[in-house]
């Protein structure tokens, strides 16, 4: 069983914002999901992926990309051409 | 020579569409002055994509998606984005933050979903294809819900570039037609190798469908028929493989064993991706602007609140956890052996068969507000979300009614069979037209 505050770290963790009067629901819900995931206590095999995957990657050299007009119409706090974003520190 | 426009202002009824383009233009090509609806997480330049999600609400790409830019380059009009679950989370379409689409066969009951605007503007008959994305079956849910066809190709086979992300090891993008010729044009537009998705393939789709299915052999495995499936739905989609069966195919009986926890595998694998591919909605480049004097914590957790629906919350939050030290091993490690069993018996049954086929859903269209747990709207993709883990391509193709209803029948094949699955849909239509 998860509890309403293990619920609520988690939501920390994950920048989600939980209302006060969501959490009961939430971690209800939650729960009952999490029972039903433990069907996979079912699994067995050791998985290791037997995939023939290779990495992809281009080579690293300047392509041509979005105009800074393009890339900044959509941010809606900016400062000189730059995004702004929320004090880290 | 100036661009040539349609004319696109369709009364909507059933909501299908979050956008439309009143004069949209088009150019020469295979589908020159086609009107194609595109789903709202699939980038458009220049025309406003949401994911359905207020958190987008007002954002305009700045570039097309590879299938975008595809559908252009054979003469396609793009006419409008359509409705959908919140970034692509959920089946009914319920869960869009603009309110959900409506069933043009019953306008009280849903659509199904994720790409429920999708298949609806094409039952509807405002346009004759459309793309949907398909994650866990959203493609093709919506398809039987509404009584149309919709095809989840190959992983790998169409690109995922500037579809907005929620699940990348298990979504592909692809078509719904009113019928299968429509899915295979569509399809031969938008399958091919881009080199901007890594995942994608260089496998092109030029391909008329056929209706020639003597000697396929089907796989008819007994999970698809078992309990939590209705009874009549399932007595429609064994008349429909009986009429498969009298155009000269055969059916082999077998068993998908990990079908009893590919559910979980599934809500595992693509919370937990969800939860790493969301994180990037924050306010800061794109959406609601977050309060920059708080600290970003603070600020991006109001921002979320207020701008994801609580599925979309839910899931971040499922797959945090499933990702969390401590919880790792006994969730996400687990789920991916899962998928590799998933696929071994995929691998193990196609070894004797060509197609493996049964009902695409559990059941008819749901009531709206019908599926208010969670947990209960998962279970409904029981029947899809196989073909999603392992890869393969699925097709579902109308096969009769329950309860004056659509119900589909689902092909799914081998990796890379697109055509054969839908050589044996396009068989079964042309036998009942």
């Amino acid at each position: 069983m998860v509890s309403e505050h293990e619920v609520q770290h988690i939501a920390e963790l994950a920048d989600v914002g939980i209302n006060t009067d969501e959490l009961e629901t939430f971690t209800h819900q939650f729960n009952a999901i999490l029972d039903y995931f433990d069907t996979l206590d079912l699994v067995r095999g050791d998985g290791a992926a037997k995939d023939d995957m290779v990495n992809v990657m281009r080579e690293d050299k300047i392509e041509p990309s979005l105009p800074q007009e393009d890339v900044l119409r959509n941010a809606p706090a900016q400062e000189d051409g730059f995004i702004k974003a929320p004090r880290v520190m | 020579m100036a661009a040539r426009t349609i004319v696109f202002e369709p009364a909507d009824p059933c909501h299908a569409f979050l956008t439309t383009c009143s004069r949209a233009e088009y150019s020469d090509g295979p589908l020159a002055g086609v009107a194609v609806a595109v789903k709202d997480n699939i980038s458009t330049k220049g025309i406003e994509t949401t994911c359905a999600s207020k958190i987008l609400k007002g954002y305009v790409p700045p570039y097309d998606a590879h299938v975008v830019g595809l559908l252009k380059a054979a003469g396609a009009a793009v006419v409008g984005k359509t409705n959908m679950d919140e970034f692509g989370m959920g089946t009914t379409t319920e869960n869009s933050a603009f309110g959900p689409t409506l069933n043009p066969s019953d306008t009280g009951r849903v659509p199904g979903g994720s790409s429920g605007g999708s298949a609806a503007a094409i039952a509807a008959g405002m346009v004759t294809m459309a793309l949907g994305t398909d994650t866990g079956g959203s493609i093709r849910c919506p398809a039987a819900f509404c009584g149309i066809t919709g095809l989840k190709p190959t992983y790998g086979r169409v690109s995922r570039f500037g579809l907005i992300a929620y699940a990348n090891s298990l979504e592909q993008i692809g078509p719904l037609g009113k019928n299968v010729s429509d899915v295979a044009t569509l399809m031969g537009v938008i399958a091919g190798h881009d080199h901007r998705d890594s995942t994608s393939r260089n496998r092109p789709f030029s391909h008329s469908p056929k209706n020639e299915i003597k000697g396929l052999k089907i796989g008819i495995p007994e999970e698809y028929f078992g309990p939590g499936v209705d009874p009549e739905v399932a007595s429609v989609v064994r008349k429909a493989i009986g009429r498969l069966v009298e155009l000269g195919a055969t059916t082999v009986p077998c068993s998908i064993p990990s079908m009893q926890y590919a559910l979980a595998a599934y809500y595992v694998t693509c919370t937990s991706e969800a939860s790493s591919n969301l994180a990037r909605f924050d306010g800061v480049r794109y959406g609601p602007a977050p309060d920059t004097k708080k600290s970003w914590h603070d600020a991006y957790q109001e921002v979320r609140r207020e701008g994801f629906g609580p599925e979309v919350r839910r899931r971040i939050l499922l797959g945090t956890f499933a990702l969390s030290s401590g919880y790792y091993g006994k969730y996400y490690a687990k789920a991916q052996v899962a998928r590799q069993n998933v696929k071994a018996d995929f691998a193990r049954i196609f070894a004797g068969v060509d197609v493996i086929a049964g009902p695409t859903m559990p059941s008819i269209a749901f009531k709206l507000g019908e599926k208010s747990d969670p947990l209960s709207m998962y279970l409904a993709d029981i029947l899809t979300v196989p073909a999603n883990l392992a890869g393969i391509p699925a097709i579902s193709v109308p096969c009769g009614k329950v309860r004056g209803m659509p119900v589909g029948l689902q092909i799914m094949g081998k990796h890379f069979e697109d055509e054969r699955v839908m050589d044996a849909a396009y068989a079964y239509e042309q036998a009942v037209i």
